[in-house]
């Protein structure tokens, strides 16, 4: 479709059949279009040919899968194949599963406390922002290199760090007289102790986007509300923030796609993947819907189950975007 | 945008090309010569332990050596992949021809018939059940049909760190020890301004309760495989004692403890003075050479009854597998007496009876032979058709109890329940 209307904004484009002056007559204008139109109708094919490579790849690779995973949430499927149609019995289980509203739960809590590390990336952006600030290059790189290390890296280390005997944030904490807990087992604080991580791990992704977005502004708008006599507090909530709003409704919902579907972080962070497993005591209230859907599909043999699991969290997430641009009409400024 | 389609491109040759050789074992013209039956081809053998391929490439190369003609091509995939790797490929039909297999999944895969069936007796015997400890090869028979032949077993010991023994002034122990003994061992040995505890009590079934629960007359699973044992008292009795050993003892690490840094790494650290292991764990101490000297093993201590849960790997062909022939021959050389020597000296221990002397041998200072003697007092390892189903139930409930959150009566009401109700879904299937 966007083929077919560059090919008419090509055609309006196109220089005027040369008209009047050297002559040329109406018809030979008229064979000179239909030439034209047929190249262009070619080329469109050029343009569908040129996405193919890309389009099979995302049809193999992703609407196929997520077609049979739909298809697969409505069967009964056997350990090694063979499945058999069981209408909304999956769906049915879910509703008086215990374990799926506790980790959807986890989930979403997860995800709240993740977007709340959103405002520290503003404020870290704007501070790498400021003129005639050193070294910014050098908080750039260190705030950014979580978001280049891998998740499974990143876990095994805040593990150690969250040890409670021997981990340093314990004995950092001793040092200054509090007695640090067990982070990662201990049931009331497993889950802030994993959104720490996971704001750690995003702040230097959404802080590079709001850093731009804050260049992108231009400087003149400042000039003009000093001018207006409107102080640094009032310039910032004025213009920076409308300004910006596109980037922050952007790392907004992207934030909330990617905590909604967090799994390899918390559960190595748990100590799932050790011989720990799940005796971890804080496991039921750390486990993500995404690692039930794991545990479901690839440990306990219940495939479809799985595959209902999954296709909720992806309704989910559907709605949940969705109503975030629907919200957005009311905050967002696009100029 | 062209460089990601070029690279989507490159990623979908690759992924078919992957899936084609995936496929493995192409259905080579297997030309059974015409004289002597003897077949060639290439055969496909599925492990998952890193430390056991060059004992596995050993045996897979003297196989090759007396079958000419016939290639052997050992393949790794990593302990955490492999369960589903191997069920995606034995849903797809592309399975390796011969694969390990353990207790825990063994029921899935014989139910379904993944498996072909081996034979006993006969002239075309590929295992003798009466070369391997019995509970064993017991482990592998289902429905009356044997599917796997042994090829290591591990049985579970008490091991204990000589110096921290000494420094406390505790006898070692020794196959005279009682429940009794190991709580006012663990008790004298614990030292918290040290950090150092007496014994290790994790939510570890193969390693603690698959012990203490036949110790204390209790079972987990009935002889029928349809009924759970977690609600009789003397199960339970089994439990209390590591509950028991947190809580009333405080004789080991809390739980929360535990998961930050578990019982094997505490003991290596020298934080714990005993702890449950299997004999896998052997070749781990013998490896790092500051542990070598400083730990020893017992036998478990005794409850009511002596008892050690035994368990072992097996071979087992693919019930599809285009050389079922060629398959069962190498099984058959793998149990046999030369190809169980091969691996003797490696991590685990031979499973046919009378190879296990090199192991013993490979770590003179430990007293390894409490391993092998486990085996006369052995319990067999409880599966049923998804053992894996009930036994992630399980950890995950009993450890509510082990963390005291809840008590041990109520965690055995609904474990009891969500067990029996799983076991009948099998009985459905």
């Amino acid at each position: 479709m966007s083929v077919d209307v560059e090919a008419t904004a090509a055609a309006k484009a196109a220089p005027p059949p040369p008209s009047g002056g050297s002559g040329g007559s109406a018809s030979s204008q008229r064979a000179l279009r239909k030439r034209e139109r047929r190249f262009l109708h070619r080329d469109k094919w050029w343009g569908y040919a040129m996405i193919a490579p890309a389009g099979l790849g995302l049809a193999v690779f992703y609407l196929w899968p997520v077609l049979q995973t739909l298809y697969f949430s409505f069967t009964e499927w056997g350990p090694f194949g063979g499945t058999s149609w069981i209408g909304l019995e999956n769906y049915r289980t879910m509703l008086h599963d215990p374990e799926v509203w506790q980790s959807l739960g986890n989930s979403l809590i997860y995800t709240v406390l993740v977007l709340l590390g959103i405002p520290v990336s503003m404020v870290l952006a704007v501070l790498l922002n400021l003129k005639g600030m050193r070294g910014t290059g050098f908080y750039r790189t260190l705030y950014f290199l979580p978001v280049v290390t891998m998740p499974a890296a990143v876990a095994v280390v805040w593990r150690w760090l969250y040890n409670g005997d021997v981990g340093i944030l314990n004995q950092a904490l001793d040092a200054i007289g509090i007695d640090g807990t067990y982070w990662v087992s201990d049931p009331d604080v497993v889950r802030f102790a994993v959104a720490a991580v996971g704001v750690w791990m995003t702040v230097g992704y959404n802080m590079i986007l709001l850093l731009a977005g804050l260049q992108g502004i231009p400087q003149d708008y400042y000039e003009a509300a000093s001018l207006d006599g409107a102080g640094r507090v009032r310039q910032f909530f004025s213009v920076t923030m409308p300004l910006l709003s596109p980037t922050l409704f952007f790392t907004t919902v992207l934030s909330v796609i990617q905590s909604l579907q967090v799994f390899d972080l918390i559960y190595m962070i748990l100590g799932a993947n050790t011989s720990v497993g799940v005796t971890n005591p804080a496991y039921s209230e750390g486990q993500t819907i995404v690692m039930l859907f794991f545990q479901k599909s690839f440990y306990d043999n219940q495939r479809a189950y799985g595959a209902a699991i999954v296709c909720v969290l992806f309704v989910l997430i559907m709605a949940l975007t969705a109503l975030q641009f629907r919200l957005q009409k009311r905050w967002v400024h696009y100029d | 945008m062209r460089r990601r389609s070029l690279f989507t491109a490159a990623a979908t040759t690759l992924g078919t090309t992957a899936f084609a050789a995936g496929c493995g074992s192409p259905p080579k013209p297997t030309t059974a010569s015409s004289k002597g039956g003897a077949e060639r081809g290439r055969i496909t053998y599925g492990v998952w332990d890193v430390y056991q391929m060059p004992a596995m490439e050993k045996a897979a190369r003297e196989f090759e050596r007396t079958r000419p003609g016939v290639s052997v091509d050992v393949q790794l995939t990593p302990n955490a992949t492999y369960w589903t790797k191997l069920r995606t490929a034995c849903s797809g039909g592309s399975a390796p021809d011969v694969f390990w297999m353990n207790g825990p999944n063994f029921g899935l895969y014989a139910d379904n018939g993944q498996l072909l069936p081996l034979e006993t007796e006969g002239p075309e015997a590929v295992l003798d059940p009466a070369d391997f400890p019995p509970d064993l090869a017991d482990l592998y028979r289902w429905k009356g049909t044997q599917y796997g032949a042994p090829k290591d077993f591990d049985t579970v010991a008490l091991w204990f760190n000589k110096k921290l023994f000494d420094r406390a002034g505790v006898d070692h122990p020794d196959d005279s020890w009682t429940w009794q003994d190991l709580i006012t061992a663990a008790q004298r040995l614990t030292d918290r301004r040290r950090g150092v505890y007496g014994v290790g009590a994790p939510v570890r079934a193969q390693e603690n309760y698959y012990n203490s629960i036949p110790q204390a007359g209790g079972w987990v699973l009935s002889k029928d495989r349809t009924e759970s044992g977690y609600a009789d008292p003397q199960t339970l009795d089994g439990l209390q004692l590591w509950i028991d050993m947190i809580h009333r003892y405080r004789a080991s690490p809390t739980l929360q403890q535990l998961t930050d840094t578990d019982a094997t790494q505490m003991f290596q650290a020298g934080k714990l003075a005993m702890t449950y292991e299997c004999s896998y764990n052997a070749a781990v101490f013998w490896a790092d050479p500051a542990l070598r000297d400083k730990v020893d093993v017992a036998p478990l201590p005794r409850g009511k009854h002596r008892a050690s849960v035994i368990h072992g790997l097996a071979n087992v062909v693919y019930a599809r597998t285009p050389h079922p022939r060629l398959a069962r021959d190498f099984v058959r050389f793998l149990s046999s007496r030369r190809g169980s020597l091969l691996q003797a000296k490696g991590t685990a221990i031979p499973a046919r009876n009378g190879t296990q002397q090199p192991w013993i041998d490979s770590m003179p200072k430990f007293d390894l032979k409490v391993h092998l003697d486990a085996v006369d007092y052995a319990v067999p390892y409880p599966i049923s058709t998804n053992t894996a189903a009930w036994s992630h139930k399980e950890l995950q409930l009993l450890s509510r109890a082990w963390s005291g959150n809840e008590s041990l009566a109520d965690v055995s009401r609904s474990l009891t329940k969500a067990m029996n109700q799983l076991l009948a879904r099998e009985g459905k299937a």
